[in-house]
């Protein structure tokens, strides 16, 4: 189950804890992936580490035109683009009555805007291969909403309509889109927080812990196979039981 | 009939699975040929590359039959 063999997959914020999970996963099944991010070395380093078909793709993605191109440079390098997983994000956390407009706008457009554009990017090809998957990496935050965080959780929301709406259009053509909502993820974004901060999130977790990156990526595989064929415009949340929707 | 409406029509058949002889001048793709709006936009693309034209939204609008994209094709290519 679960074969990649032969698929082309591109995954942005590559260079971070769940996106460089993500790529691992795809990896071991078969996949070629692109790694996308910002920081170079960090996806040097995962492309060195899986060896052949890995290739590095450096995008920032708060440029536009920048975001638009990386579709196509996913496909020259890899001779087309199957499974797109929009991972890459940022927070600008900020009470609300003090969030600036350029906080607002940066979070809108790295986060949800620059998913529009790579999923519109990629939609010539698969809609032309009559197969495709659209994996949109979103939170918990985007459901439940989370103090601090009204620009990240109304990207992380705004994502899910997004998604739904692209599953509508193209799942007559073999293409589905999904969503993955983590709940609180050990990366080095939370290995930041006090040990206090830690403990009060972790007392609403059923679970008891924190997931790991390679819970989210176990989603992103069974998204990314063909046995996912039939979930479509889903979100699946993976939160240890912290919000059960 | 011309080159380019044979290429059309070649491009029609195989996409939209029709009978050549359904294909006419005035043939709609959505009322006649069962096309939906995704198969027009997907019709248009496969003009584009088939042709190496630039087909722009508002041009695609006006294509609704397979006479307009003839005619559109010609005078453009």
């Amino acid at each position: 189950m679960f074969d990649l063999t032969g698929k082309n997959a591109l995954v942005t914020g590559a260079s971070g804890g769940i996106g460089g999970a993500i790529a691992k996963a795809l990896h071991a099944a078969g996949a070629t992936v692109a790694l996308s991010g910002t920081r170079v070395e960090p996806l040097e380093a995962l492309a060195a580490e899986l060896g052949e078909r890995a290739h590095v793709l450096p995008c920032n993605l708060s440029d536009g035109e920048a975001v638009d191109a990386l579709p196509k440079q996913a496909v020259e390098a890899m001779g087309g683009v199957d499974i797109l997983v929009n991972n890459a994000g940022i927070t600008r956390d900020q009470l609300f009555m003090r969030l600036s407009d350029q906080d607002w706008d940066d979070v809108i457009n790295v986060n949800l805007t620059s998913t529009m554009r790579l999923c519109r990017g990629v939609m010539r090809p698969m809609m032309k291969a009559r197969w495709g998957r659209i994996i949109n990496i979103g939170s918990i935050v985007g459901a439940t909403g989370n103090p601090g965080q009204v620009n990240y959780a109304a990207s992380k929301a705004g994502m899910v309509g997004l998604t739904k709406s692209i599953a509508y259009e193209v799942a007559s053509r073999g293409i589905t889109a999904n969503c993955i909502a983590p709940g609180f993820i050990g990366t080095a974004m939370t290995d930041k927080l006090t040990d206090d901060q830690k403990s009060g999130t972790l007392a609403q977790i059923p679970a008891g812990r924190m997931g790991s990156p390679e819970e989210i990526a176990a989603a992103v595989l069974y998204l990314a196979s063909n046995e996912a064929g039939y979930t479509t415009g889903a979100t699946i949340h993976v939160n240890g039981g912290m919000a059960m929707l | 009939m011309s080159d380019v409406a044979d290429r059309v029509k070649k491009i029609v058949v195989e996409h939209l699975g029709v009978e050549e002889d359904k294909v006419t001048e005035t043939a709609s793709f959505i009322d006649d040929l069962g096309a939906d709006s995704l198969d027009t936009v997907e019709l248009v693309m496969a003009f584009e590359e088939e042709f190496g034209i630039e087909i722009p939204d508002d041009a695609a609008e006006t294509i609704q039959t397979f006479g307009d994209a003839v005619k559109f094709i010609t005078e453009a290519a």
